[in-house]
């Protein structure tokens, strides 16, 4: 298997994370702050920054400028789109999604969070918990990234005061109680300072607890700390058929990459829809032969029997079979200008697999600011709602709460191709 | 009964199977799909991708250069003898067609002809129908890259609409596209220069000479190292050294300039690159720094 690292000797692969917050919260201080001192930010880039930061009156070099966007966003003075940046420690990379926080961005930020695996949602010191806060903390439970740090930025501005930290703590809890938020870590910090980001900084003593960069460093991903079923969505079908070459004429390689749990040579497996069963008679990744792999990785799957299987289908462990159904109940994020229209028909795709499928009902709406049920006839974009949906093809679910890959799905119009919708199967 | 995973990836074999995820979903919702393949590093690391993701099979798309003609002959060499070991097909099409054809115009006989490039792609891309292009871009290179799709839908103009990109979710991606209009795909969207390097460097794979320290003759032109080639001679008043630098990216010859360095193996280039106080396209490409939103314009206009 290749492996191996010849430039670190540790490498702890990669973490996926989002902040959340507006430019007022200091949201791309902190982004700014992170990459500056782990060195992420070269000279010239910093050059930069000083000079538009002079051009601007201001005195010290502005970090947030690192994160400046588009021309088009300057144009108009706001942020439009999810930014992705890098930088990596020397154990690990990461990848940041930066998501802009405004109300009308909901589905940036659930574009953002989607493929995240800790979320950090900024709170300003002196503010406290606002409506965004609780929007964003909601969202984030929705798309169940697994991770949640809360950091309470600008404690600069309140003389680090441990009481203005706990007095936060204690009614963000009280809040995250009630959405079935469990695991949240708070951290006090002034990224404009750099405190308790990378740095500790000596103005806050008074906390033990890790920086935030120490828990980027030891932060599990979702797929080690959840005991999860095999799922392997076909993404493609090798048949060489090679004339030259007899040992390829049988060869049958079904692609794809084992979106969770893991597989090994010899276990015996159910293909969806089909319910064929075989075992796996090799793992391939180009010249080697994996005695088994594990989720995330790409790969190709040789059977023991000669089964059709294209596109679409599902290799599963036996004995470790999803729900095959052709009705789904799901929460659903409306991404499209065009309102939903509960009389037309829409295609889902959900892993590899395509169906048609239609509005069965919409049972609430969410009010994401004040956490409230509502009733709805239709949905806009930004609105999250409770609905079920009738296929017309079965597709192959776990639950999201259980599996991000097989419990979540795409809605796209067929008379645009634009993806209008993201659903997440209850 | 579950299992649970105690494994985790190592940052590069996440980029390389996401890579692999991507390209196979290309393969699996395009009809007619082309790979950019200039002979250039992230394109190299590409056609590894592809073939750890199709083989034992043929890839299920040809590859194609854009060639503006003024490239550097190791480049273009290297990209005819990796196609043909390959044995994959190789489509050049070249902005001098298009100059003749009258389709590309130049302002004057020494414009650079990199950003006519999209007018070539373009004409290329309607020639053979293509629905998808795969390219090597990265997220890291510049900020308008930063923000844009994984699978980035273009118009029949080849336009990017960085106001009305489709939403990207999980990795669930979506190709469809209607007749003449356009996907273009980034399978290394996440990585950045290092992770490139580093790849190199584990996969063993073979690069033109050029990536490596050589000596050549240079001009010192706005602060900038300007390599003296039939192509962009020495102005009268200039002097022409003999200097030992490597190129971090190549392209048009116009545009892509070398930096200082005795770095002549892969390790050399990775202990360089992880010291260095230059981005990529700070210390290379002349064409991005004509304006700050010069990128965000050309891929509004068609360009990778």
């Amino acid at each position: 298997m290749t492996t191996t690292n010849t430039t670190a000797t540790i490498d702890h692969g990669l973490l996926r994370f989002l902040t959340c917050g507006s430019v007022d919260d200091g949201k791309s201080t902190l982004i700014g702050r992170l990459l500056y001192d782990t060195k992420a930010i070269l000279a010239d880039t910093l050059t930069a920054i000083e000079k538009t930061s002079k051009k601007r009156g201001m005195e010290a070099v502005d970090l947030s400028l690192l994160t400046d966007g588009l021309q088009a966003e300057r144009e108009q003075g706001i942020t439009i789109d999810v930014a992705y940046r890098y930088f990596t420690t020397g154990t690990r990379k990461y990848i940041i999604a930066d998501a802009p926080g405004h109300e009308q961005y909901t589905r940036n930020m659930v574009t953002a969070a989607s493929t995240a695996d800790l979320a950090v949602i900024l709170i300003d010191a002196r503010k406290g918990v606002l409506t965004q806060t609780r929007r964003h903390s909601y969202l984030t439970h929705l798309v169940n990234i697994p991770h949640l740090v809360v950091a309470v930025n600008k404690m600069d501005l309140v003389d680090y005061s441990k009481d203005v930290f706990d007095k936060i703590m204690a009614d963000y809890l009280e809040f995250a109680a009630k959405l079935g938020i469990e695991d949240v870590h708070f951290i006090p910090m002034s990224a404009l300072n750099g405190d308790m980001v990378v740095e500790r900084g000596d103005q806050l003593d008074w906390y033990q607890g890790p920086t935030l960069l120490e828990l980027l460093e030891t932060a599990n991903t979702s797929h080690i700390e959840h005991a999860e079923d095999f799922r392997f969505p076909v993404q493609y079908v090798c048949r060489p058929q090679d004339s030259a070459n007899p040992e390829l004429h049988d060869y049958r390689g079904f692609m794809g990459r084992v979106e969770s749990g893991r597989i090994a040579i010899g276990d015996a497996i159910t293909v969806l829809p089909s319910g064929l069963e075989s075992r796996v008679k090799d793992i391939r990744l180009l010249d080697d032969s994996l005695p088994e792999a594990f989720a995330e990785q790409s790969i190709t799957l040789l059977l023991e029997d000669e089964i059709d299987i294209s596109r679409g289908d599902m290799i599963v462990k036996s004995g470790e079979l999803p729900t095959v159904t052709k009705h789904i109940d799901a929460m659903l994020c409306w991404l499209s200008e065009t309102p939903l229209d509960p009389r037309r028909k829409y295609l889902i795709r959900h892993t590899t697999r395509d169906s048609k499928a239609m509005l069965a009902g919409i049972d609430f709406r969410m009010d994401i600011n004040a956490l409230g049920k509502q009733t709805a006839e239709k949905l806009v974009m930004n609105d999250i709602a409770k609905v079920s949906l009738k296929l017309a093809q079965p597709i192959f679910v776990d639950p999201y709460a259980q599996n991000r890959s097989t419990g979540a799905f795409i809605v796209i119009d067929e008379s645009t191709n634009n993806t209008v919708g993201a659903g997440m199967i209850l | 009964m579950t299992t649970t995973t105690k494994q985790t990836l190592s940052h590069l074999d996440w980029l390389e199977s996401e890579a692999i995820h991507i390209m196979r979903e290309v393969a699996g919702q395009c009809s007619n799909p082309v790979l950019l393949f200039s002979g250039g590093k992230d394109s190299i690391c590409m056609l590894r991708i592809a073939e750890k993701a199709f083989r034992p099979g043929k890839f299920p798309f040809p590859l194609m250069h854009i060639d503006t003609g003024h490239n550097y002959k190791e480049v273009t060499d290297f990209r005819d003898k990796r196609a043909a070991e390959l044995g994959e097909r190789l489509i050049v099409r070249s902005v001098e067609e298009s100059m003749k054809r009258g389709t590309v115009v130049l302002k004057s006989p020494d414009e650079s002809r990199n950003k006519h490039q999209s007018v070539t792609l373009l004409e290329a891309i309607e020639e053979f129908g293509f629905d998808a292009c795969l390219g090597g871009a990265r997220r890291d290179e510049e900020k308008a890259r930063a923000k844009e799709r994984i699978f980035s839908f273009r118009d029949e103009f080849g336009q990017w609409d960085p106001k009305n990109q489709r939403p990207e979710l999980w990795d669930l991606y979506n190709a469809r596209s209607f007749k003449g209009e356009n996907i273009r795909v980034f399978p290394i969207s996440n990585w950045t220069e290092f992770d490139v390097w580093q790849y190199i460097e584990r996969e063993k794979l073979e690069l033109p000479s050029i990536y490596y320290a050589h000596t050549r003759p240079i001009v010192v032109r706005n602060g900038g190292l300007q390599p003296v080639t039939d192509v962009t001679p020495a102005r009268p008043d200039e002097k022409i050294e003999e200097m030992l630098v490597r190129f971090r990216t190549v392209g048009d010859i116009t545009c892509t300039a070398p930096v200082l360095s005795d770095a002549d193996t892969i390790e050399k280039i990775i202990a360089e690159t992880a010291t260095t106080t230059i981005t990529e396209r700070g210390a290379t490409r002349l064409d991005d720094q004509t304006s700050e939103a010069s990128m965000e314009q050309r891929k509004k206009e068609g360009y990778f």
